[in-house]
């Protein structure tokens, strides 16, 4: 993915420079993606035969892009389609998506259109770490606590995302904490700061590009 | 599943109904009385009604959630999630307004069960009929209805059961049965997760039980196995020469060594194997799940194919049927216009040969003659398809028996077919016969020109897979005829219709415009007593079939070069892939004598 040097280098970002925390997703994450998926912006790419991450400079623009985005995450989510498109400018016409008719989704697209294909839309929080401990999916540590009694549900960029207080140190003690123990009603980005300013907060950085 | 201590069924549940009748206050109703609230957010949305003086609802909970109350959008369809000591629900929220039907219709047709709220003091209203008709259509079966605002009238049974009554009426016009009619108040809680006192004359179950009750929609093991073909993914590395049919299989089951058969080509193989990705072979796949074959013998097909097994009931094959549609498209559905229809993984051109009737949704089952299909219209239509496609009447298997209609780029209709027609004369048979009557010519018979020719008007096409061979040989016929002194002409349509193409976002489109024009042009060209040349690659025998009757009164004349690929259609020559272009063309020729296209003896 794209950086946003120029807004790093102008300090816009939070807590410690110009910008609030929505004015901090923008430019760090919407507008980068943005630029980013366009093309406009140089891309690092990672390639798997040498397993090493290489620039792309003017590359082609994304038609679309696979985002593991959940309707159970949060409100704006929920409304979302598995094929989810936006306009030439890149907008999410929120109050005119497609229809999904049983096993039918919109697969044709006008040019310039760009698709957003959220294939675990329907899956819960709990259904994903029961997938990991199914198939054995490594994961990072930040999600298990490693003795301070705490871990990460959800990560974000550091100063809006906050650990919850946990004692789960594996796929298993997860899985069990959120069927049956202390999360199974407490929203997994319940630590994620973005989602609690005034309602459509996050349906407005979704609107833009947000993912 | 390895992690069974977990894995809890899930049941999606659609809450449909006239706008205000008290969906959002059912849903935020059975999550608090469920526990499903994240902690603290029932005390969080009492506490901003209290701050703002206004009276708490339970509907606020469903806004709460949905982050929505600043712009108080409940436009689409949201869902939420709460669970019992059962099992977990995934609730569709679906908006009661009519510009959004189809929202309405989005979260309907993902759903196992349906609530349909109607409010007391308003009664049976435009919408609660419009989501009954749809809610059948979409083939939802198990649906309650939630009679609500008892606690304004008193909870009299009166009031109950008129409104049974007359929605019972209504909906048994449709074939739809609900499950149970249920007196509640959502905003008292009476009768949903609780039974309360109010309605001693009500026995039936709480909300709740009958959501207990309700089972997730089969996936059909026990149906006829069908399998819509998705693609073909071909291996070429290490001489691999898999060719995986993949797709997801709708109902039924198979097993390696079952005979199979492909419709509508009719093609047949049996299963040599089961393949999966990283994990072991298995010797039967059903329902549910997405499945890659391979076959005993090689056969050639395209995807969108229906994969049966022999021996089971076939599914109907043919191109026109009579159907019930739900129209969304912002324009009309209308007659003269080809559109894409979609069935299984079928996309093919379709035309709306007749409107039978359009449902009249704001008076209880009275029909409207109308020649078209507006925006919300629910309507029993006659479609005609641009080839066969297979499919089965929806009554019989439901997953096979429904499609949508794309419009442009967009899904502007649904529905489900009810049964194959047959057509007195198709679309398409009276476009030729409109063509044929209003065809001028001169003063030079056919006859004539083939005198003066030494043969007479004939279209040669080259069939067979990529790089046969076919376009090379092709010119060389052209060269050998027209040194022969035939009057010849050969055209690669193939990179004509690349630019057509280019054009059309559809391919399946595109290549149906391709055929017609390229049909259309023949019928010309032969008339004026051209031999015309010409290759199309992959073509099968649908193609060739309406080529056919494209071109008459003049005849086709197929030459077939490499792996057969044809079912029905017998080629005039066929020859084997990369052929010896010198005996190839003394075979065609022969032929062409034979056929009494050439009219003098060429043998040197």
């Amino acid at each position: 993915m794209g950086r946003n040097r120029a807004a790093l280098a102008a300090g816009q970002s939070y807590p410690h420079g110009t910008l609030d925390r929505l004015g901090c997703c923008k430019a760090l994450k919407t507008d980068a993606l943005r630029h980013t998926l366009a093309g406009d912006w140089p891309r690092r790419v990672y390639d798997p035969q040498t397993g090493e991450w290489r620039e792309e400079i003017n590359g082609a623009p994304f038609t679309g892009v696979i985002v593991g985005a959940r309707a159970d995450e949060e409100g704006s989510r929920s409304k979302e389609r598995y094929f989810s498109p936006r306009n030439v400018q890149s907008d999410w016409e929120v109050d005119d998506q497609p229809p999904e008719i049983w096993n039918y989704y919109k697969t044709s697209f006008a040019p310039g259109t760009h698709v957003r294909i959220h294939p675990l839309l329907d899956w819960t929080e709990l259904n994903l770490w029961e997938y990991i401990q199914r198939e054995a999916i490594p994961v990072i540590p930040l999600y298990f606590n490693r003795g301070e009694g705490r871990r990460y549900r959800s990560l974000g960029c550091w100063p809006c995302t906050q650990p919850v207080e946990s004692e789960a140190r594996t796929v298993a003690e997860v899985v069990e904490e959120l069927a049956s123990g202390k999360f199974a009603n407490v929203a997994e980005r319940s630590g994620r700061a973005q989602d609690k300013d005034d309602g459509g907060t996050l349906e407005t950085l979704r609107r833009e590009g947000y993912m | 599943m390895a992690t069974g201590v977990h894995q809890r069924q899930q049941l999606d549940v659609v809450v449909v109904g006239h706008e205000d009748h008290g969906k959002s206050t059912v849903i935020g109703r059975l999550l608090a009385d469920t526990g499903s609230l994240p902690e603290g957010k029932l005390e969080e949305v009492r506490a901003r009604c209290a701050r703002s003086a206004r009276p708490f609802e339970y509907a606020f909970l469903l806004d709460a959630l949905k982050h929505e109350q600043a712009q108080g959008i409940t436009i689409d369809t949201a869902r939420c999630f709460f669970r019992t000591a059962r099992r977990n629900y995934i609730v569709h929220d679906a908006p009661g307004h009519i510009e959004f039907l189809k929202n309405m219709a989005t979260g309907a047709a993902r759903a196992d069960c349906a609530l349909l709220v109607i409010d007391t003091l308003e009664g049976v209203q435009e919408n609660s009929k419009r989501h009954g008709y749809i809610l059948g259509m979409l083939g939802v079966r198990q649906l309650a209805v939630l009679i609500n605002k008892m606690d304004r009238v008193d909870y009299r049974f009166e009031v109950y059961d008129a409104i049974r009554r007359q929605y019972g009426q209504f909906l048994a016009h449709l074939s739809v049965f609900p499950l149970a009619y249920i007196p509640i108040s959502a905003r008292e809680g009476v009768n949903l997760a609780r039974r309360g006192g109010q309605t001693p004359w009500y026995d039936g179950p709480t909300v709740l039980e009958q959501l207990e009750s309700f089972s997730r929609s089969g996936e059909a093991l026990d149906k006829p196995f069908r399998m819509p073909v998705q693609d073909i993914y071909k291996f070429t590395e290490d001489d691999d020469d898999r060719r995986i049919i993949a797709g997801t299989v709708e109902s039924g089951l198979v097993r390696v060594d079952d005979t199979v058969v492909f419709y509508p080509s009719g093609k047949r193989s049996a299963v040599k194997s089961i393949e999966a990705f990283s994990a072991p072979a298995r010797r039967e796949v059903g329902a549910g799940y997405a499945a890659g074959l391979t076959l005993s013998t090689q056969v050639y097909v395209r995807p969108g194919e229906l994969l049966c097994k022999a021996g089971e009931p076939p599914p109907v094959v043919g191109s026109r049927f009579r159907a019930s549609l739900f129209w969304m498209g912002r324009a009309p559905l209308v007659r003269d216009r080809t559109y894409r229809l979609r069935v299984g993984a079928a996309a093919v051109g379709v035309r709306l040969a007749e409107v039978r009737h359009v449902l009249d949704t704001t008076e209880l089952s009275s029909l409207l003659h109308k020649q078209e299909v507006e925006r919300h219209d629910v309507a029993e239509c006659v479609l005609e398809t641009v080839r066969p496609v297979a499919f089965d009447p929806h009554g019989e298997l439901f997953a096979t028996g429904r499609f949508v209609i794309v419009d442009g780029y967009e899904i502007a209709g649904c529905g489900v077919i009810l049964a194959p027609e047959e057509a007195r004369e198709s679309l398409f048979a009276a476009d030729l016969r409109r063509r044929e009557h209003v065809w001028q010519r001169g003063h030079v018979s056919s006859e004539q020109r083939a005198a003066r020719y030494g043969h007479t008007g004939k279209f040669i096409v080259f069939t067979g897979l990529p790089d046969a061979g076919k376009e090379a040989l092709a010119k060389e016929l052209e060269r050998r005829l027209f040194d022969r002194g035939c009057a010849t002409y050969f055209l690669g349509v193939g990179h004509l219709y690349a630019e057509l193409a280019e054009g059309e976002h559809d391919k399946s489109l595109a290549r149906d415009d391709e055929i017609t024009h390229l049909g259309q042009l023949a019928r010309v060209l032969a008339d004026t007593g051209l031999l015309f040349i010409t290759t199309l690659a992959e073509a099968d025998d649908f193609e060739i079939e309406r080529l056919r009757r494209l071109v008459a009164p003049h005849e086709l004349f197929v030459v077939h070069v490499g792996e057969a690929v044809f079912a029905r259609v017998q080629p005039d020559v066929t020859l084997p892939s990369r052929p010896d272009h010198a005996s190839a063309l003394a075979e065609i020729e022969a032929s062409l004598s034979r056929h009494n296209v050439l009219r003098w003896d060429y043998s040197i």
